[in-house]
């Protein structure tokens, strides 16, 4: 101890920069942080974005409402089924087109199902960056029965463009609700399969809890949302709070963790998993009979004005601002996206941890790069 | 709490501010510049208001001004204004910087900044945080010469 001390006050020390990314296989996109470090300690992040930025904003300016929904599914490719929803259910809101029940009930079995495809996307690579291949190759096995559906209906598997306004591009494939089923059935037998290899698992536990802890009231402080903001207490799920498409009619829970660390924002998004699969299991049979889609003008003109469309998304609260004036492109349109405001928070939350454990921290928040750059 | 009664309360703060209940359905409230930071405080403080997350923050051009919108929640009492200040200089737009409010503006104003050339007074590090460090021109201004966009072509 005396010659450890001895040493300290013999050696020079300051702090110095690293760079982790571009390229960095755990920035799960192109991003680049710049980690003031203190030996393998960090003190301060910047990040440096704009890799992927591609001026969606900018562009909405220049394009139809109805084409705005194609540019949303760019932004968070993860969760693209509820960008085009935010986008349809804002302009229906503003025109005043009202949708039937079917509509409703596929958008709603749709976004479940993408949520799913993206959390288990996100379980993959959380495995992957604490040091889990297995993970990876279980989560893609399972995602693949998911990309399928959405095929066989959609047309594409990862960026759908399924939703349109006033309604859906095409009606549900006539094998939909047998392969949801099937599906419901798979998961629930492997779901508990990702308990077994990561959840429980000893390694892992001692990597993810008690780091990265951020409490209730700086989560709200840097708007945090989503399930990284449910992981700290604040409960600010949009499908229980302002219910939108077929979500008031459903029963489930919102899934809220007090503890504030890593392994409380990963067990929220494996809760969410079976709550997901709750819901579709109460829809799958319950699809009312009725057109796929509402007749709409050909040229949509929302009313001189403000609006805001908040939807969940699976990364959290996307929010749609639209400055309108009353002409057919948006005057200004603002996308507020959940992984903007999540990776704030990065910052804090790392505060005084190893370089290793960033790496879980930035895979816990689940971010989506290009839904930074926008 | 209700359109209304935000609109009472906040009113009775100050007589600089525009208050409009009918045309959105949150209230819209228009805050002078110079009282940006004292009214920001008070809506997050206020027991009768209780602001404290900052939702999105959105940089505008409405054409002459340039301005600066605020969506304001109310986490526990689950109510949202939006926030407006404006300003008519186009050349050195700038106003008071709600960081130390709520940090969750940090980002956010960077990016104002970025796409419109609204400067922060008070923010700890404001940069160009999408575009590159020698960008000319402020790319969302309506006003912005874009040479290589295809689609105002």
């Amino acid at each position: 101890m005396e010659n450890q001390q001895f040493l300290a006050d013999k050696i020079r020390t300051q702090e110095y920069k690293l760079n982790m990314g571009p390229q960095h296989p755990a920035t799960h996109g192109v991003m680049r942080m710049v980690l003031s470090l203190d030996g393998e300690e960090i003190k301060y992040i910047e990040p440096v974005l704009g890799y992927i930025h591609r001026g969606i904003e900018k562009m909405c300016e220049s394009i139809s409402y109805k084409q705005t929904i194609h540019l949303s599914d760019r932004l968070d490719y993860l969760s693209s089924h509820m960008n085009n929803e935010a986008i349809a259910l804002l302009v229906e809101k503003g025109t005043g087109i009202e949708v039937n029940d079917r509509i409703k009930v596929i958008r709603t079995m749709m976004s479940e199902l993408t949520r799913l495809a993206s959390h288990q996307l996100w379980w993959g690579v959380m495995g992957m960056d604490t040091g889990a291949l297995t993970s990876f190759m279980f989560a893609f096995r399972d995602r693949e029965l998911i990309n399928d559906i959405f095929e066989e209906t959609c047309g594409s598997r990862l960026t759908m463009n399924y939703n349109v306004i006033g309604g859906l591009r095409y009606d549900i494939h006539e094998n939909f609700v047998k392969r949801v089923k099937e599906f419901i059935t798979h998961f629930k037998a492997k779901l508990p399969e990702y308990d077994r290899l990561l959840s429980n698992n000893i390694i892992f536990r001692k990597r993810t809890e008690g780091l990265g802890i951020i409490s209730k009231e700086d989560a709200i402080a840097y708007g945090m949302n989503g399930p990284t903001g449910r992981a700290s207490g604040y409960a600010c799920d949009i499908r229980k709070r302002l219910p939108y498409s077929a979500y008031d009619r459903v029963e489930f829970k919102e899934i809220i963790a007090t503890e504030g660390d890593a392994f409380a924002r990963y067990k929220v998004r494996i809760l969410e998993m079976w709550e997901s699969l709750h819901i579709l299991e109460q829809l799958v049979d319950n699809i009312p009979e009725g057109e796929h889609k509402v007749k709409t003008k050909a040229v949509i003109k929302l009313p001189k004005g403000e609006y805001l469309q908040r939807v969940e998304s699976a990364r959290g609260d996307l929010g749609i601002y639209v400055n309108s004036d009353g002409g057919k492109n948006p005057y200004r349109m603002k996308f507020r996206s959940p992984s903007f405001a999540n990776m704030h928070a990065l910052n804090k939350m790392s505060e005084n941890t190893k370089i290793g454990d960033l790496v879980v921290n930035f895979s816990t928040i689940d971010v989506v790069v290009p839904d930074i750059d926008r | 709490m209700t359109k209304i009664e935000l609109k009472e309360i906040i009113g009775s703060w100050s007589s600089n501010l525009k208050l409009d209940d009918e045309s959105n359905e949150f209230l819209m409230v228009e805050v002078p510049a110079e009282e940006l930071f004292s009214i920001s405080e008070k809506l997050k403080n206020d027991s009768n208001t209780k602001f404290d997350l900052m939702y999105a923050l959105t940089g505008m051009d409405y054409g002459t001004d340039l301005g600066v919108v605020y969506h304001l929640e109310s986490t526990s009492l689950n109510h949202m204004i939006i926030m407006k200040v404006s300003t008519s200089d186009r050349e050195n737009p700038n106003f008071d910087s709600v960081v130390k409010i709520w940090p969750a503006a940090f980002y956010n104003e960077s990016e104002a900044y970025d796409f419109f050339g609204i400067k922060f007074n008070g923010h700890p590090e404001l940069k160009r945080i999408f575009m590159d460090e020698n960008w000319k021109g402020f790319p969302q201004r309506k006003d912005y010469k874009d040479e290589f966009n295809m689609l105002t072509k």
